[in-house]
């Protein structure tokens, strides 16, 4: 290697040329390694890892017997965990330690908790251990010692399949009081708010007590009442049933608890499973997370509702999107005279893509929720004031906030397609002796509907991802009831809704268990991402096939 | 049509059907020309009505107070005894005024007329000789009489609502009985007097006519066994060595300021009744002019000295380095030109009214320092000064004893651009700061409302974001336009897009949960793979030049970042590999704990490096697409034109391609800072998000975006806070759209360049 060449090689500027090279590659590795971080941690998460059993040797020199399931590992310099631990051999510098789940926070008080590897003694994956999803507390690690039924014990040692059937039989149970509880009483509740309403602007109309209206929602009630305490004597029996049966259950370090099978969602033995059961455990767990409902304030279950949400918004905010976007596009670019002041004016729609999504959302709580909202709350919805109906921040006014922050992305799309539809096909058009109506609608409007359909994707992409402007104008972290149900009207503009960009920071960061949530939150963000990528990958093939269309109909 | 009857191959045109079919399409036509302009115009006055509609909201701040007179009456009843002191009630419906020969009277506001009239006397036969208020928001009255006793009551009143409509009934109470509580056990007349009282205790500091300043406080003590109440009375002379002129008392009893002719007030600590401690004696005011009026701001920590030159100063005690309290001129008011002849501070806001001998009425605000409202509302003296308790009505009267009940519109006055912009002087603070704070448990509380720090955060996250991003974009950008083989172009745009697509909670979520700590665990490996990187890619790059040509010529030109890949991994991952080792070798095992130790430097773990970072990812795609935009535009003829003549690549580049694409890649800078300046999600995510002015790289800060998001739920509609936080979206809205337009004229009279070349 001579000196004289590598000065030669930095002089003809290839060493630039390459750092250049190195920064697109530096950019992509950071794209596809964050991607597939959020995917090995957000889907690794649904797989039943083995449950380790150990002994511990705690800072204090007490031995604990511990079980749970190794979460992490990571080494740490000395100096950066307690100085003089009596545990670790005086020639380590850098100390390895694990992170364990060992659930139990009823009992232990919580859920993870790091440990040093040097300090674990006889490990052992015993085949008998059992962890428990519960609907409390976390998940719950031991092993199972008796089945009682009314405080009695009826199975010593009891069989594995026996267990799960009595949990099955406690699922069941648990399913038909959710749905008495939310569908039905729910639908009672909701029926009896509506006649109190209509009682209410009966007397806000000034309609004399004693009406035939009245007497109407009197009796009305009165059914419904009834309705009411048939389910409620129907829950009571149903609760007693699921209250009957509980089951002991032994810790790591020897102690032995009681629990209700009322309590728990599933129970399973990883250390006894075969690959193939994981696999369909995954799957199982898999689907749960995509249609379930969350448990433990947003820590655990599924995250159906803010897909439902995410779902529903964007589709109402597509469908106010399209037609205004397509039309303020049209205008521009084939009724206004072109000039200064539409170049003005597309000047605007381009920056008004760059404006900050928050500041949509103040408008959006302005000017829709507190403004107009209030406005039509006064002269709709009197009867229920001063509880605001649209006056409050809800689904159509997120829909619409999103639509006003999105409107540009469709408008500058549709113009892109508009402008390269050939002169000739407008032309040929306007010759045979279409008006300019019919030359839009039969032949441009046609040939720029795929320009429309990224312009579209791209937005609901937009939308999708969007959380700081709903932050201020929908979003709730757990909302009680769907934007969609069975009650009449069926679809609740007003209501509140979850979605999935506001659930990742919402558990991300304001969960109390942060530790617990955060498996559930790579999982949520995984399919954010996912939905994302491909609707901008669809959007990108649409339009280069777009781009290849022009490029023939051009050369005809 | 009816070709049977046609002999033309050609339907018929003039027929009524065709006509008719004609005038249709016709009306079609023209009604999709109405439709589309009429849709199109709306959408885009919709679009603009955003940016009104901030301003709409933001103006009402800057909007001047206005102030109508309601009513002007004779003083009601006993209108031969001199006013000593009017208040109102909450509604502003009920005043209250208290007369030199002990009566209370409460009047109805709007008209004079006497709604109910008591004696604060009745039980003694002593005369008043002294009158002080309370803090306002308490109700106190304290009188001091000619026999060396005061007597203390509260007005208090009633609201109902029979039949929907609001009934209020006042009355007098008395706190420590109505029975005569003796000051002067010599029993002097009182001249002076001023009082406080709480729950548990009562404090009167008083000056009798033989000139001894006395303090009496009355402890209510509960006993033993909880249920005797026994009370305790302490009794203390404090020394005066001038003319007393005024006493104050704050509201938690434990500063007792005296002025003194010749300008001068006292300040003492009389947190301990048995014994008041001198702390200082400060020269307010310079003769010839003398103090006129003496009062404190609510939150009864600042007094207002008024003075016979018109002018009003704010003083509190401030801290200084050795802990030691000083009395301090903080700001000052020069408005009005007469003698001051009365304050009265707004109940919960630090605003306060001031009237003069010319007749002029001044509404001021301190923290805004802000002469908000100055109006001569009389040609004659001023005497006496009332606020309402919302600040929204005032009562006045003139030397003529006219009373004049005025309502006042000020629903802002804490706004200035100082107060959102400059360094104020908070109350307890020891210097002039920015600082934000918009909420706190109690309601006397200052807002501090500076948008200095909040701009000054955003900026910061801006510049590091920047920092990271532009380099890695431009460079990027360059390599993927001028030397980037077709095929891998076609991989990296759409990876590019897809960046630019991922949605910001998911880079704050990362940024926050996982690259936080994860820069905090591996600090040193983060600054060796800065160090390393480059250096490691040169030397692969030269190491390939070196290759023979055999191995070279299998990999097409154009995919030579292809062939970075596994080196900026390995480089990485040993980076990270030497991370601990380096970590134990030079700082001492820990390193954010060692530049705390040994370099002073603060560290957070979620800061400015964390957010840098993760918002540099976010604009890494924009700046990335249109400067690459930019450089594929370069016409073909230039840079062919460079190589003919021998330059190579680079020099091509650096010399010809930038140069051309310069304005595209700076328009490409500016919308990649206008998206940085908005970004929200990272950047609350991603910091501690305490409004601290630090441009310390491993410290956090609060973003305006951030702000927004956070207090924006709990603001009150119409409130102050509400509105500046739509001030503070206008601001990012206007930063943006700035950005934004420059860039886009830029950007278009790049492409008129490009056409002409």
């Amino acid at each position: 290697m001579n000196r004289s060449s590598f000065r030669n090689w930095c002089n003809s500027g290839e060493p630039f040329v390459w750092l250049n090279a190195g920064a697109v590659s530096l950019s992509i590795i950071m794209v596809v390694g964050l991607i597939l971080l959020i995917m090995a941690r957000g889907l690794g998460h649904f797989w039943p890892s083995d449950v380790a059993a150990f002994d511990y040797t705690d800072s204090d020199g007490a031995v604990v017997a511990l079980a749970g399931e190794f979460i992490d590992a990571e080494s740490v310099p000395r100096a950066r965990l307690a100085v003089g631990d009596a545990r670790v051999p005086a020639y380590l510098d850098i100390i390895d330690r694990t992170l364990v789940r060992i659930g139990n926070r009823d009992y232990t008080g919580f859920d993870y908790r790091w440990v040093l590897d040097v300090a674990m003694h006889n490990l052992s994956y015993p085949a008998q251990i059992m962890v428990i999803e519960r609907y409390e507390w976390g998940n719950f690690y031991g092993y199972l010692t008796a089945i009682k039924e009314d405080g009695a014990a009826l199975h010593a040692d009891p069989d594995w399949a026996l267990f799960q059937r009595y949990i099955a039989a406690s699922q069941q149970l648990l399913g038909e009081i959710r749905h008495i509880e939310k569908s039905l009483i729910g639908a009672v509740n909701y029926d009896m708010e509506r006649l109190r309403l209509k009682e209410r602007k009966l007397a806000l109309d000034g309609a004399p007590e004693g009406s035939p209206a009245h007497t109407q929602i009197a009796t009305q009630r009165v059914a419904l009442q009834e309705k009411y305490d048939g389910y409620t004597d129907r829950l009571a029996g149903l609760y007693e049933q699921l209250n009957r049966p509980s089951f002991m259950a032994r810790l790591a370090d020897g102690r032995e608890v009681e629990l209700a099978f009322a309590k728990v969602v599933r129970a399973y033995r990883p250390n006894a499973m075969s690959v193939t059961d994981k696999v369909a455990f995954y799957f199982e767990k898999l689907w749960e997370f995509v249609s379930g409902d969350p448990r433990e304030a947003n820590t655990e279950g599924g995250i159906f509702p803010a897909i439902f949400g995410t779902v529903m918004m964007v589709m109402i905010m597509a469908v106010l999107v399209t037609p205004f976007g397509v039309v303020a596009a049209v205008y521009l670019r084939e009724y206004a005279k072109q000039g200064p002041v539409t170049r003005l004016i597309r000047i605007a729609v381009n920056n008004l893509a760059g404006v900050p999504s928050v500041v949509y959302g103040v408008f959006g709580l302005g000017f829709f929720v507190y403004f107009l909202g209030g406005t039509i709350d006064e002269l709709f919805f009197p009867e229920s004031l001063p509880a605001p109906t649209f006056g409050t921040p809800g689904i159509l006014w997120a829909s619409l906030t999103l639509a006003i922050l999105t409107v540009p992305v469709v408008i500058v799309s549709t113009e892109e397609g508009l402008s390269r539809v050939p002169r000739a096909i407008r032309e040929g058009s306007l010759a045979l002796g279409a008006t300019k109506a019919e030359t839009l609608w039969r032949t441009v409007l046609p040939m720029t509907a795929s320009a429309m359909m990224t312009g579209l994707i791209l937005a609901v992409a937009r939308a999708a991802g969007e959380v700081a402007p709903l932050m201020l104008v929908g979003v709730v972290k757990l909302a009680p009831s769907m934007p969609l149900d069975g009650n009449f009207p069926f679809l609740h503009l007003d209501r509140k809704f979850m979605h999935l960009g506001f659930h990742i920071y919402d558990v991300g960061f304001q969960s109390p268990n942060v530790e617990a949530a955060r498996p559930l939150v790579y999982a949520t963000a995984f399919l954010l991402v996912l939905i994302i990528i491909c609707l901008n990958l669809t959007a990108i093939k649409i339009r280069n096939r777009l781009r290849e269309k022009y490029r023939a109909a051009e050369q005809h | 049509m009816n070709e049977a009857s046609s002999t033309s191959l050609l339907p018929d045109f003039s027929s009524s059907a065709a006509q008719k079919y004609r005038y249709y399409r016709h009306l079609k036509d023209v009604l999709m020309r109405y439709v589309m302009a009429l849709g199109g115009i709306s959408v885009i006055i919709a679009i603009v009505l955003i940016a009104f509609y901030l301003f709409y909201v933001v103006l009402p701040m800057f909007k001047p107070p206005h102030l109508e007179q309601v009513a002007s009456y004779p003083v009601p009843a006993s209108a031969a005894a001199e006013t000593l002191y009017y208040a109102m009630e909450e509604q502003h419906e009920i005043g209250l005024r208290v007369a030199g020969d002990g009566s209370v009277v409460f009047f109805n506001t709007t008209d004079g007329s006497l709604v109910q009239r008591q004696s604060l006397t009745q039980e003694t036969p002593a005369q008043v000789t002294a009158f002080a208020a309370g803090d306002p928001s308490q109700r106190l009255l304290a009188t001091g009489l000619d026999d060396g006793s005061a007597l203390l009551a509260v007005h208090e009143y009633h609201v109902s609502y029979p039949q929907d409509v609001r009934v209020i009934r006042p009355w007098l109470d008395w706190p420590v009985g109505n029975a005569p509580l003796v000051i002067d056990e010599a029993g002097q007349p009182l001249n002076l007097i001023t009082a406080q009282a709480d729950a548990d205790q009562v404090t009167v500091a008083a000056l009798t006519a033989a000139k001894r300043l006395l303090l009496v406080n009355v402890t209510e003590e509960e006993s033993f066994l909880g249920d005797e109440v026994a009370t305790r009375i302490t009794r203390s002379r404090i020394p005066v060595a001038g003319e007393v002129t005024f006493l104050a008392l704050d509201v938690e009893q434990r500063e007792l300021y005296v002025a003194e002719q010749g300008g001068l007030i006292s300040w003492y600590d009389v947190s301990n009744k048995a014994a008041p401690a001198l702390v200082q004696r400060v020269q307010a005011v310079r003769p010839p002019a003398d103090i006129t009026s003496l009062s404190f701001l609510s939150g009864g920590i600042s007094i207002l000295v008024g003075d016979s030159e018109g002018n009003i100063t704010q003083w509190f005690p401030v801290r200084d380095a050795q802990n030691n309290y000083t009395l301090e001129r903080i700001r000052g008011f020069d408005s009005q030109a007469a003698p001051i002849t009365a304050i009265a501070p707004e109940y919960f806001r630090k605003g306060f009214l001031a009237t003069d001998d010319a007749g002029y009425l001044g509404i001021y605000h301190t923290t805004a320092q802000r002469t908000v409202a100055l109006e001569q509302i009389s040609g004659r003296r001023l005497a006496r000064l009332a606020v309402a308790p919302r600040a929204n009505a005032m009562l006045v009267e003139d030397a003529t004893g006219t009373l004049q009940f005025w309502e006042i519109d000020n629903e802002h006055p804490e706004i200035s651009w100082s107060s959102v912009w400059g360094k104020v002087w908070y109350e307890s603070r020891d210097k002039p700061e920015h600082i934000w704070q918009s909420s706190s448990a109690s309601s006397d509380f200052e807002p501090k409302f500076s948008l200095t720090p909040l701009a000054y955060g955003t900026l910061k996250a801006a510049f590091y974001a920047m920092l990271f991003a532009v380099p890695l974009a431009i460079m990027g950008a360059i390599y993927t336009a001028y030397f980037m083989s077709a095929k891998m172009r076609g991989l990296v745009k759409p990876t590019i897009e897809i960046m630019e697509a991922l949605p910001t909670v998911i880079l704050g979520f990362l940024a926050g949960l996982w690259f936080a700590p994860f820069v905090e665990q591996n600090m040193p490996g983060l600054f060796l793979c800065l160090l390393l990187l480059p250096l490691s890619m040169i030397i692969a790059a030269y190491g390939w030049s070196r290759l023979p040509n055999r191995v070279r010529h299998k990999v097409p030109e154009g995919w030579e970042a292809a062939l970075l890949a596994p080196v900026i991994i390995a480089t990485a991952l040993f980076a990270f590999a030497l991370s601990k080792p380096i970590e134990i070798a030079l700082f001492a095992g820990n390193m954010p704990l060692w530049l705390t130790d040994e370099l002073g430097i603060t560290y957070d773990q979620r800061n400015s490096l964390v957010v840098g970072i993760a918002m540099g990812f976010a604009v890494i795609p924009t700046i990335f697409s249109i400067s690459e935009d930019a450089v594929y535009g370069v016409p073909k003829h230039l840079t062919t034109g460079s190589l003919a003549l021998g330059a190579t690549p680079w020099q091509t580049v650096v010399r010809v391609v930038l140069l051309t694409a310069s304005p595209g890649i700076f328009s490409a800078v500016m919308i990649g800072m206008g998206r940085a300046v908005g970004e929200t999600m990272i950047v609350l995510m991603a910091t501690g998000n305490t409004a601290i002015m630090d441009m310390n790289i491993f410290e956090g800060f609060r973003a305006l975006s951030a702000n927004i998001a956070v207090e924006m739920p709990e603001s009150e509609v119409g409130s102050t806070h509400y509105r500046l936080l739509f001030l503070a979206g206008l601001v990012l809205f206007l930063a943006t759209f700035l950005f934004n337009t420059i860039a886009e004229v830029v950007r278009q009279r790049l492409r008129v360049k490009y056409s002409s070349l």
